[in-house]
This record gives C-alpha cells, structure tokens and sequence, in this order.
C-alpha cells in the first residue's frame, strides 16, 4: 500500500478560524454534551463582537449564558437551559423572563435536538419521532408537526433539519487535515457536524495522520468535512476533556452568584474573555488549575486491526 | 426519599437515570438488594459504575468502566424509542395528580414568572418509559391542582389518557415524597395516597397537595431506612451531602 500524499493543512488560530467561519446572523453550533464543550471559540466569538447569531446547542450551558450577557445572540434553538449541577443560567433568564437583552427562543427536548441534526446530516427535511403527545412542547413551538406514516397510518412527531452555517467542536486529538477522535461521550457531534455547512474542530492535541490510521473506530468527524482545525489545549474549560482534565465544579458553582449580578457577569467577561487576546493569556489568569484539574491516566489496552 | 426509590428497583432492570436523588436511589439499590441493575444516562453511558458520586448528569466518571459508551442519538433513538428502558426517573417543580410535570415555566410561557430549564430528555422519558418513578418533596407550590406548563406527559394530560394519545409506556406509576408515597389508580390514572412514613398522617400529605387528595381506605406503612442503608448513604454513597440534606 502507498501512503496517500500529504494534504494541506487546515491548522489555523481560533482567531482567523471565528474570523473566516463564524459571521454576523449566522447559525452557529458550539456542541459537546457537558464534555468538550469549546468556551474558546466561544470566548473569541465574543470579542470579535459578532452580533445577531442564532445559536443552537442541546444544553446551553455556561457558554451561552456568557455569549447571550455579551449581545452575540438573536436566538437560542436548545432542550435545557440550565446549570448542569448546579441549578440556573441567570443571564438566559434575565433575557427570556425580563427581555434583557431581548432573545427569541425554539425550544425541543434532547430527542427533538437530536433528530433536528439527523435530518440536517442525512440531507432529508424532518425527521420522524414518536414523541411530544400530551405535551405542551409541541403548543409553543409550530416547527414541532405531525406526520401520517405512509405505511401504518400512525400519526408521528416531526421536526425540521437543522442546518447549521457553522458547528465548533472541541475534541482530544485530531491530524492536520481534520481526522477526528473523540472518546468518552460522544453527545450530538457527529450529527451536528456532518449537518453544518462548516465545521471547525478544536483539539487538545495535534497528531500525525499515522496516529488516526492506527485506531480508525475511533475517528468521529471525518476530514472531508472540517474546514479549520485549531490548536487549543484546555480549550474546553471549564468542561472537560475524558483523559485531559476533569471538569472545574468550582467554576460551575461559582457561575450562579457571578450570573445573578449583570454587573459581576460584565465585570467576569472583562477579565477573562474581552481582556485576554487568546486562550494562553486566559490560562495565565487561572494559575494552579493543570495541576488541580489534570486527569489521571486510565489507559485501554487497545486492539488488533490485523487480518 | 431515596431509600424509598431505591426499594422500587428490581435487580436487572435497566434504569435511566437522572442526576441528583435518582441517581443516588438507583447507586444504593445496586449497593443493595439490586447489584444487576444496569444504569443508563441521557449522555451516553450504559451499564455505568460510577465511582464517584457524578456532580452533572454527563460525569466523566460515568464513563469509566461502563459497559457502552454512545452518541445521543443512539440513547434517544435505540435505548427509548427502541423500548429498552424500564424505569425512568423524574422530578420538576411542578407536579400535578395525574403526574403530569411542569419543568418548563413558572407562569405563562411567552412572559414567565420564572423560566425553568425546559425538558432535557424528560419529555420522551415519561412517553417511553415501561414505568415512570417521580420523586419530589411534598408542598402546595409543587403539587397544583393544575400544572402552568405540560413538559412531561403523566396518566391524563391535554384531555386524553395515554392509551388514547397511543403512548408506549405506562407512565408514572409512583410520587414518591418526603411524607408518604402517592400511587396511580389503575381505574384513571390519578394520584391516591398509598402509603404513609413513620410518624406521619393523612393530613401531613393533604394539606400539602393543591387538589383534594384521594386517600385509600387501607394505607400501608413505610418501613424505616435501614441502618445498612443509611451507612451505605451516608458514608459511602454521598458522604460529602452533595444531595442529601434531609432527603
């Protein structure tokens, strides 16, 4: 077998990344279910000041608290808004309960979200799903519909593709070209990515294409479809990365009292986000936190791809 | 709450499990008298042994050990929909008496008084579950004679049974609170009280539910935690009272 020559690399800056890929008024996907959610591209989407974004994504979480206090959104399409843990987005709230900053909500359950990116990665208008009989879920939201299946005449739930402009997602390693491996949970990514018109991958860690080769189960987003691949150790922060580090609870707990005050929110966003130009000046910020956060190593034998 | 929740799983069911006291309920029946239950979380995790008490319900912990590890997809689509899950858990801060549950918001949904978080997986849970368990501590806010928002479908909800809606599982089968275990009438699905806990009474329970409870004439009596079961609680399982707190 001949190696296959070299492609070009796609390793850019999160700066030139959100630059080129994530634009005023686009749909934007930052994924990862509690793991590898990516607050560095969100952090540089909030100071590049992009504006009027729909985002969409299962869990909010942290991220988009923190992307809605600093005006990015025009819409949130999610399943459940809330503190993992720990209780309540207050910068969601203010916005939905007292329209501070105004913010259009779509709201679905994870099973809605989910098949919304089934239909989006197969390239077929809905998706069918026995699901929202009895609910109210179905009353607020016109885009959750009933379909008759062709076969039984069973009437099923049925929600639209979502397509996004962009998916970011973080994951432990990837090659140059964007061949991706992620373990530990795996949420909606797959979906969300082969769904989007671009895709951005995030890594803890930069790998020879060699290193993909030699363990392809584990590839989750193909290179075919990422457009940038950034360089970001502990860019997930504070969510986690399964063999990297754990999640920082402190910071998560921390959040419900800095969320409840708009002025300690503005106050969080000026020093870590608007007042570092990068991932590195933000870690220089949180001395400590490698070593307190640093996973212990629990490594799988791996397996034979012998024939 | 917990020791009561726990004593409803039966060894080898598989359960998905919620964060908070669902998941200490299920970990202590495995401690206990359910060392085959299998665990399944919303995140992806199947078969998961967790050796820490998991902080959110996507723990890297959980992870760790498991027998299956998946995307979401595969969760909502193969393990739910595909009828797998026995027993599901859930709570909110609604609840009304024929266990339909509002976690979506309090007051009118397009001006809230207070926006919860929404459904998360629970919606699907209570349509696809074979059984349903709800556990929920016991006051007039959160038992109302009528929930402001349906997120989670119970025994009647928007007029119709759930063999009328065509639901697959049977829904809530149990409330379980902090002063006496509420079980569905197999006549309409409504909530009776069923069974009290040491020292309670009937008007412990009634006083704190927004609708006029239906009693059963015969009430059956809890029977105390263990002190296995508290040692297991206590030291073991959440020894830092991460989620009991009187529980």
């Amino acid at each position: 077998m001949s190696e296959p020559a070299a492609a070009l690399s796609k390793v850019v800056s999160m700066r030139d990344a959100i630059a080129r890929f994530v634009h005023d008024g686009d749909t934007v996907v930052i994924e990862g279910f509690t793991h590898l959610i990516c607050f560095a591209a969100g952090h540089e989407i909030i100071r590049q000041r992009r504006r009027d974004l729909v985002l969409c994504r299962l869990t909010p979480d942290l991220i988009i608290d923190q992307m809605i206090a600093a005006g990015c959104a025009r819409k949130l399409v999610f399943s459940w808004a809330g503190n993992p843990g720990v209780g309540a987005l207050h910068a969601f709230r203010r916005a939905v309960e007292a329209n501070t900053p105004p913010l259009e909500i779509e709201e679905y359950s994870h099973f809605g979200m989910v098949a919304r990116f089934s239909a989006g990665a197969a390239h077929l208008p809905f998706w069918p799903l026995r699901d929202y009989q009895g609910t109210d879920i179905a009353e607020v939201n016109p885009r959750i519909r009933q379909v008759t299946c062709p076969f039984t005449g069973e009437s099923l739930a049925a929600v639209p593709a979502l397509n996004p402009d962009v998916t970011i997602v973080h994951a432990q390693r990837a090659d140059a070209e964007g061949n991706t491996q992620i373990w530990g949970l795996l949420g909606v990514q797959k979906e969300a990515a082969f769904a989007s018109r671009h895709v951005i991958v995030v890594v803890e860690e930069l790998v020879d294409t060699s290193v993909v080769r030699a363990d392809p189960n584990r590839t989750l987003i193909p290179g075919m479809i990422v457009d940038a691949v950034v360089v970001e150790p502990w860019g997930a922060h504070p969510s986690y990365a399964q063999g990297h580090y754990d999640r920082d609870n402190e910071f998560y707990v921390a959040w419900e009292k800095i969320s409840r005050d708009p002025a300690a929110l503005a106050r969080y966003l000026d020093e870590f986000v608007l007042g570092v130009k990068d991932r590195a000046e933000y870690l220089a910020l949180l001395p400590g936190l490698t070593k307190r956060l640093a996973a212990t190593p629990r490594v799988c034998a791996g397996v034979s791809y012998g024939y | 709450m917990t020791v009561v929740a726990s004593r409803e799983l039966r060894d080898g069911e598989i359960v998905f499990v919620g964060i908070g006291l669902p998941n200490l309920a299920c970990n202590l029946a495995r401690s206990t008298h359910a060392p085959g239950l299998v665990l399944i979380y919303e995140s992806g995790a199947v078969g998961a042994l967790p050796e820490r008490l998991p902080v959110s319900i996507g723990d890297p912990s959980l992870v760790t050990g498991s027998l299956m590890v998946t995307g979401m997809a595969d969760i909502f689509q193969l393990f739910l929909q595909g009828g797998r899950i026995e027993v599901g858990f859930l709570g909110g801060a609604q609840i009304d008496r024929y266990g339909n549950i509002n976690t979506t918001v309090v007051g009118d949904y397009a001006h809230p008084k207070v926006r919860l978080p929404g459904s998360g997986g629970a919606a699907e849970i209570a349509i696809h579950a074979h059984r349903t368990l709800i556990i929920s501590r016991l006051s007039t806010r959160a038992f109302p004679a009528e929930v402001d928002f349906i997120t989670s479908p119970g025994n009647h909800s928007r007029g119709r049974s759930r063999k009328e809606w065509g639901m697959p599982g049977a829904g809530p089968v149990k409330v379980i609170t902090d002063r006496g275990v509420l079980v569905a009438s197999e006549r309409d699905g409504e909530m009776e009280l069923a069974a009290l806990y040491p020292g309670m009474t009937t008007e412990d329970v009634t006083s704190r539910v927004g609708w006029p409870l239906r009693v059963r004439e015969r009430l059956a009596t809890v029977a105390p935690p263990s002190d296995e079961e508290i040692r297991l609680l206590r030291e073991v399982l959440d020894p830092s009272k991460l989620y009991l707190k009187g529980g």
